[in-house]
């Protein structure tokens, strides 16, 4: 007869010197693992749970304006810096890890609107209400005598004087040129004191204006006839314009910019005016500020947001910028400081141990997987709220649902097929022009 | 183009990665949402592709063999005995069968860790010891002079429960006592849950009491209602436990429910023993009708029914069917379709009564406990021969051992999360159809609705407020705003139903006098 027993050799099974690791065998089987799901489920509760506890998303504050923070941007060569302008025409430079500023660019008389920097991250350019754009050279961050280059920077290389004051401003990703928003929409060439091209379209003012980061000759604007432009460099002419029916609606509307006759998705959720939009440099989420004192960050293809940030101390947020390690949020708002906050509210900053961050993303991933169970769900989703914005969400919502019922009861009381469905997407473009 | 052969090995792959897949993927036709839809269809094709990276790891990474036993020419396998057996195998194995004679104390039971490196007996008459089953290093043996009952092991080797004379205690691996459980009274068979942490016992009084060990806590204590019994064994696919009465019925227990969830009539005269299959879906029972019956629990039926003595049961890793009977042993094996038939059989010196059989893990090996002591012989094919090491590690070291049990003790699993179908959690609700839910249904979630409404803890209120009538009142306030909607539905149903029985009774000439409808 043929005889086979398992038996096992314990030097097989276990490591010969104390300076070797410890033998690890796997066998995959379900029939090993009883009750997978229920520990895995216990395990997201538990998971949900301390993410909660470990939420602690606040940095700090950068203190130094004296007037609101009305715009900000971010310099793609330094990690560790931002200029933010004031209302009152001050622009500074602060360091994000001692929050302090570094340097300051006096000049402007009025407020600040804009502020940029081209793509090499060597000239910063700002403009404002006192109808002037000023170009400045940013000095070096790595220099750790920060006397030396004051004296460099608080001048400006260049200003440029133009007939009416100016909303906005953006540099060309991939180029020279530099477009500033206001009664028209003017290109710019640095080397030149006037604009090289004007585009108009209609009688407003344009309050906005960003150029395509992958199309170099592409820009949008937006006006304050509730209208957004796209515009074509090459074609020196408009390419498309589209009317939303609402101003201020608190809604946040993504667009592909081929298709503009409906919204490829709305992100409902603030109370109030949204005033600032920045995408994360991975262009999975993006992160909103709004006039309801409230900093809000919402995945790309989400019609909710994931976080909001607020303190008692923020006030109406002017203007947010994602960092460009996707790990920090700064916000700018009302009460002359800025604010940094982590992304991810729980996450450990730092060099974390290759085991650690198997485990933390093994967490993350048995939460994923659980999300719509009751129990973590209801324990993943709760944010506090504060009073004036909860009581405006509900006030919102009941106001929605009455007129959603209202419509439901019309369409209920009509011909079949004579009340069409409109998506949401849809129902807030009035149309969409050449 | 791929070749013959690779085709052939992609087949087999398949077939091994449908054990991987864990049933069939969810019918996503059922949703609406399509954002949710594609990302299901994402994750189902990832199972998919974690399914075959599984079965290619067990067919070349897994680093031991199944044992098996082949006889040759007109030999059958039950005719072969354990001499021969142990003559043909390695020296390692050599020491595996060995019977260990120990005549004053009583028949012993038995009971192996999880990982089948150690072992606890306890003697009728009060002997216990644990013993290395490695190393055959004896750990610790003492004497506690009194009835024991039954032995089991917590959640390592560190603890062991014992069921006394009058209580059962919890011993150290010193042998030290650290607990007398006196809330079990005198506990007939003790059985730990180890997802749970929970300590099962039945006693005299056919009570079924519940221990968590880790806090202390006494989570459930039932009156079974059926009498006395010493047949409980838990299901370690779902963790429910099965008590088996004199009256031929199974029970089946969870924590949080008086009443047990299922009753089988399994047998005609007292049940005698039940063993569950790892696997989840197969249950036998033996009887003093001298019947062993295999059920299916998935489905509570009748699968084969076999005329065989048997007084012990017990199903080892890989499926086999362990009998004891007097003092022969008997060990059936699968021959497809759970069509069990016999495999090897053993007998004891005449004389010696058989008291307990029990399958140790990972290793082919069954422990035999009788009342002249212990014995255990070599069944080939009975155990898994790969470990997994973060489920059960042979090889364990202390600093292992401990980390096992932080881990272990953060995963505790709730006693409320026992149910008869563990891996229901996290699937799609099947969407309702537009028919009314039946009956059952309704009732189902009336319960539901009552049992959460119960469960709420209201706020302890200071200053005099907190009288216990007031707070009575709030909970039963509570249950019957849970129970309202589905009373209302009740009264809803009922006007048309009086209606349509009035129409019938009355005769054609009084008709134009009944309650005409609403228009």
């Amino acid at each position: 007869m043929k005889v086979k027993v398992i038996s096992r050799s314990t030097e097989e099974f276990t490591r010969e010197r104390s300076q070797d690791l410890q033998k690890v065998f796997r066998n995959y089987d379900p029939n090993l693992r009883t009750l997978e799901k229920a520990v895995e489920y216990t395990r997201a509760l538990n998971a949900a749970k301390l993410e909660k506890i470990f939420a602690k998303p606040f940095i700090g504050a950068m203190d130094g304006h004296i007037d609101a923070v009305s715009c900000m941007t971010k310099n793609p060569n330094h990690l560790k810096g931002i200029f933010s302008g004031s209302m009152d025409g001050d622009i500074r430079l602060w360091d994000l890890a001692t929050r302090k500023t570094v340097n300051q660019f006096p000049g402007h008389q009025g407020a600040v609107r804009g502020l940029t920097t081209s793509t090499d991250g060597d000239r910063l350019l700002s403009c404002g209400t006192d109808c002037t754009v000023r170009l400045w050279k940013v000095p070096v961050l790595e220099m750790t005598d920060p006397n030396e280059s004051n004296e460099d920077c608080s001048k400006p290389l260049a200003v440029y004087v133009w007939k009416h004051a100016f909303w906005a401003i953006d540099h060309q990703w991939d180029g020279n040129l530099f477009a500033t928003a206001g009664t028209q929409v003017e290109i710019w060439d640095q080397n030149r004191s006037e604009p090289i091209n004007t585009f108009e379209w209609g009688k407003d003012t344009t309050v906005s204006v960003r150029f395509n980061p992958g199309e170099p000759d592409l820009l949008a604007t937006s006006a304050s006839d509730r209208s957004i432009a796209i515009y074509d460099l090459r074609m020196s002419s408009p390419a498309r314009k589209l009317i939303m029916q609402a101003n201020e609606d608190c809604n946040c509307y993504t667009y592909d910019g081929r298709k503009l006759n409906e919204a490829k998705l709305v992100h409902k959720d603030h109370v109030s005016a949204v005033m600032d939009i920045d995408y994360s440099p991975t262009g999975r989420e993006f992160v909103t500020g709004s006039y309801d004192r409230t900093v809000r960050i919402f995945p790309f293809n989400g019609g909710h947001s994931r976080e909001i940030y607020h303190t008692k101390r923020m006030q109406r947020v002017f203007c947010v910028r994602f960092s460009c390690d996707a790990s920090y949020v700064i916000s700018g708002s009302d009460d002359t400081n800025l604010r940094l906050w982590k992304a991810k509210a729980s996450e450990q900053m730092g060099v974390l141990l290759p085991r650690e961050k198997r485990k933390l993303e093994y967490l993350d991933a048995v939460k994923e997987r659980y999300q719509h169970l009751t129990d973590v769900k209801r324990i993943v989703r709760h944010r506090h709220l504060p009073k004036p914005v909860y009581k405006a969400a509900a006030l919102r919502r009941t106001m929605i649902e009455a007129e959603n019922k209202k419509d439901e009861r019309r369409r209920a009381h009509s011909a079949p097929g004579s009340i069409p469905v409109q998506p949401f997407r849809k129902r807030r473009i009035i149309k969409e022009l050449e | 183009m791929i070749s013959a052969t690779q085709q052939k090995i992609a087949d087999e792959l398949d077939v091994r990665a449908r054990k991987y897949l864990r049933g069939d993927g969810a019918n996503l036709e059922t949703l609406r949402d399509k954002k949710l839809k594609g990302q299901l269809v994402n994750r189902e094709k990832l199972y998919g592709q974690s399914a075959k990276a599984a079965a290619k790891a067990e067919k070349w990474l897994l680093p031991s063999d199944e044992g098996y036993l082949e006889p040759e020419g007109l030999e059958k396998t039950w005719m072969i005995k354990q001499e021969s057996i142990v003559r043909e195998v390695d020296i390692s194995s050599f020491r595996k069968p060995f019977d260990m004679i120990l005549p004053d104390l009583g028949p012993y039971k038995l009971e192996y860790t999880p990982s089948g490196r150690y072992m606890v007996m306890g003697g009728r008459k009060g002997h216990l010891a644990m013993i290395d089953m490695l190393n055959m290093n004896l750990i610790k043996e003492f004497q506690v002079r009194e009835t024991v009952r039954d032995v089991v092991f917590l959640q390592n080797e560190q603890f062991f429960a014992v069921a006394q004379k009058k209580y059962p205690y919890i011993y150290n691996w010193r042998g030290t006592e650290i607990h007398c459980l006196k809330e079990h009274g005198a506990a007939l068979k003790l059985q730990f849950l180890d997802k749970h942490f929970l300590l099962a016992s039945v006693n005299k009084s056919a009570q079924l009491h519940y221990q968590d060990v880790s806090t202390g806590v006494i989570v459930a204590n039932y009156r079974t209602g059926l009498g006395r019994t010493d047949v409980m064994q838990v299901n370690p696919y779902n963790a429910v436990i099965g008590l088996g009465h004199s009256a031929g019925k199974v029970t089946m227990w969870k924590p949080t429910s008086a009443k047990p969830l299922v009753t089988m009539l399994c047998h005609f005269g007292p049940v005698t023993d039940i063993a569950f299959h790892k696997g989840g879906h197969l249950m036998a029972t033996t009887g003093m009708d001298h019947k062993i019956k295999l059920w299916d629990i998935r489905k509570f039926g009748l699968l084969h029914s076999y005329t065989a003595h048997a007084q012990m049961l017990d199903f080892s890793q890989k499926g086999m069917l362990a009998l004891g009977n007097k003092s022969h042993v008997h060990i059936w094996r699968d021959s497809g379709n759970q069509d069990y038939k016999q495999y090897m059989s053993h007998e004891m010196v005449k004389g010696y009564q058989l008291a307990k059989v029990c399958f140790r893990p990972y290793e082919d090996v069954l422990g035999i406990g009788h009342s002249m002591g212990l014995s255990s012989i070599i069944v080939p094919g009975a155990g898994e021969p790969n470990f997994d090491s973060w489920v059960a590690n042979p090889y364990e070291t202390k600093k292992q051992r401990r980390e096992k049990e932080v881990h272990a003790l953060i995963d505790k699993l709730q006693p409320e999360t026992i149910m008869l179908e563990p891996t229901k959690i996290g699937t799609l609700k099947p969407r309702r159809t537009k028919a009314n839910p039946t009956k059952k249904e309704i009732q189902e979630e009336m319960e539901s609705a009552i049992d959460a409404a119960k469960n709420i803890t209201f706020k302890k209120k200071t200053k005099g407020r907190n009288k216990p009538s007031k707070r009575t009142k709030k909970k039963e306030e509570g249950v019957f705003k849970a129970k309202r909607p589905f009373l209302e539905q009740k009264t809803e149903e009922r006007p048309f139903k009086r209606q349509k029985k009035e129409e019938v009774e009355l005769p054609k000439a009084l008709q134009r006098f009944s309650r005409k409808k609403a228009q």
